[in-house]
């Protein structure tokens, strides 16, 4: 009986000790494993930290890297915006509206505007001068014609002229124009209106009264000589058609003999009544040069032809000949 | 009548007196009245002039183109049978006679025949007669000159390609040349030739420009005979339409000037040309306006619309004053203060005259640019709605921004009126209105 429960208790015992220590082998191991789970979580940490933080610095990186290269770029553009403003404003102001070249401009042309007009009124008071002068002169030509007309107006000792009245205190200044005119004969106003002829290149020698001292002819011969009257020759003297009015008056003078009918040949009158007018060639056609003799030479009749096309020409074409017509200007119209 | 068959067999007597004597006669006959005229060409006579022209004495040939050219001179029908009948080849064939009077007579003929239209133009070209009266020109005779002149002005103005057959003839330069001549009738021809050839095209203005006419035309200008200073401000004016280099060639050789001061000197239609030139050197650019400013131009202008009693000249005056005023503030200021604007608003409104259409467009124009306000506020007291619209307009622009302006505004009543105005709610006049009521505080509005 001892030994059964000895046996019963150490078996249970051994149980118990068996239990216990399998729980102990299996905390143990489930520490083991614990520890090792925390070991694999911390080295998946330290690496997943360690990638984490390469990606993010990368990232980083690349951020600061196109911040960078926004804030290059603005700082670019605003160079470029003021370098442009410059240019544009110094582009503007020279080449599309220059304001200070524009108002010299201006100036100028008013400065010229002034020059042309005082030209302008120089030349037309030159002009008016010119026609008072011509006309101041008119009319002392007139006034002297006058004096020389009324030449007998003039004063003499005993009576005082028109001009002259004895109650004046010198003489009308008409008084002065005549005593200085020359009396004008009728003669001269008669001769006036002369024929202009063709002036000698010289005068000829005059002659005087008394033949001069030395071996020269006589004055009779001299004057003689000079003055003898123009001898024509015959066919000078004859008119060109003498010879035919010669004749003409001959054959009047025979009809008139020899004529037996009084009446006059009448021509038939119906003759000339149907007369119609024919215009040239170059009438005929509208105004405007004639295409024949220009353009074509020879007439064309389509319908007498025997075959039914016209001859060929054999010759070669003639290279001057091609050429005529064609002419620069289009005043000719050839073209 | 009987007249004309009693003197056809005349015309072909032996003696040369007579024929002559007929020839004179018809010429008269024919140059009195245009009945008459189709009687001789009725009578058949032409043909008998023509045929007979080429043997006889130049007695006979003056008086022969002396009847061409008074049965010419009447209607383009009978210048179109006197074509018919031949007589453009004698007549240029007597342009070639040694004798000056003759020439005169054919060129004087010939020009009354191109002058109706553009076919019987051409028919004289064609005839050959631009070379020939280009010698013309260059002969001693004045009148010969004179006649050749004015038949050149009448050949090329109808068109470009008659006046460039005018130029190929190597008129120009002698026109040019003649320009010169103290003539006063030669030197109307000479201009108004060279005004026909240069009006068709710029090419063609181009070389008249450079036969170096430039000063020597403003001298023209201030001739003493009223149609040479026309004729010479229609050639300056034909120039300057064309392009603004041109305009810019005639300003800086001081074109405006002499212009200005003949618009200042005559009266009538002889200012027309040049105030025309002045509405064309304007319209160009703002800088050729500013000149025509800075040339005091707009004294005259506004003178010839207080004066002038034709309506087209005014029009044409108010048409160059807002060619002048449109393109700026400042030119609108310009013309603005020179007092012109009440006096064209009251032609405007006045119902007689017929450049209503004009003189709404010139309104419209300088006021759109105008913000020189003491101008703008009498017009706010007589305008019809349609330009209270501009003017409302302009003041609604220039208000916001300038507080004395604003005060004067209300001083001089102008606020008062501008409440008068009854517009329609929604139009653009009320929106204007409402932009000045914003301007000034309540008070002052109610």
């Amino acid at each position: 009986d001892k030994y059964c429960y000895v046996f019963r208790s150490a078996d249970e015992d051994r149980k118990i000790e068996y239990k216990a220590a399998v729980k102990i082998q299996s905390w143990f191991r489930g520490c083991r494993v614990r520890a090792y789970l925390r070991y694999l979580n911390r080295m998946v940490v330290f690496i997943q930290k360690w990638w984490r933080g390469y990606r993010s610095r990368r990232y980083f990186r690349k951020m600061v890297e196109t911040a960078y290269f926004i804030m290059k770029m603005n700082f670019y553009n605003e160079m470029a915006v003021r370098i442009q403003k410059r240019w544009r404003g110094y582009y503007v102001r020279k080449y599309i509206h220059n304001y200070h070249a524009l108002k010299k401009y201006l100036e100028a042309v008013s400065v010229n505007n002034e020059i042309v007009r005082n030209e302008l009124q120089e030349y037309a008071e030159m002009k008016e001068n010119e026609k008072k002068r011509k006309d101041l002169e008119q009319k002392e030509k007139e006034k002297k014609y006058q004096a020389r007309k009324m030449h007998y107006l003039l004063s003499t000792e005993q009576i005082a002229g028109v001009y002259n009245s004895p109650f004046r205190k010198s003489p009308d200044p008409m008084e002065l124009l005549l005593r200085k005119s020359k009396p004008l004969s009728h003669r001269w106003q008669q001769i006036c209106p002369r024929p202009p002829t063709f002036s000698m290149p010289q005068a000829l020698p005059p002659i005087g009264r008394q033949k001069p001292q030395g071996p020269f002819r006589d004055t009779a011969e001299v004057l003689q000589q000079r003055y003898k009257p123009v001898e024509p020759t015959l066919q000078v003297a004859a008119s060109i058609n003498s010879l035919l009015e010669k004749a003409r008056e001959e054959m009047k003078w025979e009809e008139w003999r020899n004529r037996i009918h009084d009446n006059e040949f009448l021509p038939f009158s119906s003759y000339h009544k149907n007369e119609k007018y024919n215009p040239s060639i170059h009438r005929s056609g509208k105004y405007g040069q004639e295409t024949y003799g220009v353009k074509h030479f020879r007439e064309v009749q389509p319908k007498k032809w025997v075959a039914d096309k016209d001859f060929q020409t054999v010759l070669p074409s003639i290279v001057l000949f091609e050429k005529f017509g064609k002419t620069y200007s289009r005043a000719g119209q050839i073209v | 009548s009987g007249v004309i068959s009693l003197l056809r067999p005349l015309l072909l007597d032996v003696a040369p007196n007579i024929q002559h004597t007929a020839a004179l006669a018809l010429g008269r006959l024919a140059n009195y009245n245009d009945d008459l005229a189709e009687a001789v060409v009725k009578g058949d006579i032409l043909p008998q002039l023509v045929c007979s022209l080429s043997e006889q004495n130049r007695f006979y040939k003056k008086a022969a183109a002396f009847v061409l050219r008074a049965v010419g001179k009447h209607s383009p029908q009978l210048a179109q049978a006197i074509v018919q009948c031949g007589a453009l080849e004698m007549l240029v064939i007597c342009l070639e006679d040694f004798d000056p009077g003759v020439k005169e007579a054919a060129s004087w003929a010939l020009g009354y025949i191109a002058r109706h239209n553009e076919e019987l133009s051409q028919a004289v070209v064609d005839a050959g007669a631009v070379p020939l009266l280009v010698l013309c020109i260059q002969e001693p005779e004045i009148a010969l000159k004179r006649i050749a002149a004015s038949t050149l002005s009448d050949i090329s103005k109808h068109s470009p390609e008659l006046a460039q057959t005018v130029v190929d003839a190597g008129a120009i330069a002698h026109l040019a040349q003649m320009i010169l001549n103290p003539d006063a009738k030669l030197k109307c021809q000479v201009l108004s030739a060279l005004s026909q050839i240069a009006k068709h095209s710029v090419d063609l203005a181009e070389l008249v420009v450079e036969a170096e006419i430039f000063p020597v035309v403003l001298t023209c200008l201030k001739d003493s005979d009223d149609c040479v200073k026309k004729n010479g401000a229609t050639l300056i004016t034909e120039i300057a339409k064309h392009t603004p280099e041109l305009s810019q060639l005639i300003v800086n050789a001081g074109g405006v000037a002499a212009v200005i001061d003949c618009i200042g000197s005559c009266r009538g239609t002889v200012r027309l040309p040049g105030i025309m030139m002045l509405g064309y050197v304007a319209v160009h650019s703002e800088n050729l306006s500013m000149a025509v400013i800075v040339s005091k131009g707009i004294p005259p202008l506004c003178a010839c619309l207080i004066e002038e009693h034709e309506d087209h000249i005014k029009a044409a005056a108010a048409l160059a004053l807002g060619h002048i005023g449109r393109h700026t503030p400042e030119h609108a200021a310009a013309v603005a203060v020179a007092n012109v604007l009440p006096t064209l608003l009251a032609m405007y409104m006045d119902t007689h005259s017929s450049g209503d259409l004009q003189m709404k467009a010139t309104l419209k124009n300088i006021l759109q640019k105008c913000t020189y306000l003491p101008a703008l506020e009498p017009l706010l007291h007589d305008a019809p709605p349609n330009i209270m619209k501009h003017i409302i307009g302009q003041f609604s622009k220039v208000l916001p921004h300038d507080s004395k302006a604003r005060r004067l505004f209300v001083t001089t009543g102008g606020l008062k009126k501008v409440q008068e105005i009854k517009a329609e709610p929604g139009s653009l006049l009320q929106e204007y209105i409402n932009t000045i009521n914003n301007c000034y505080p309540e008070e002052i509005v109610r």
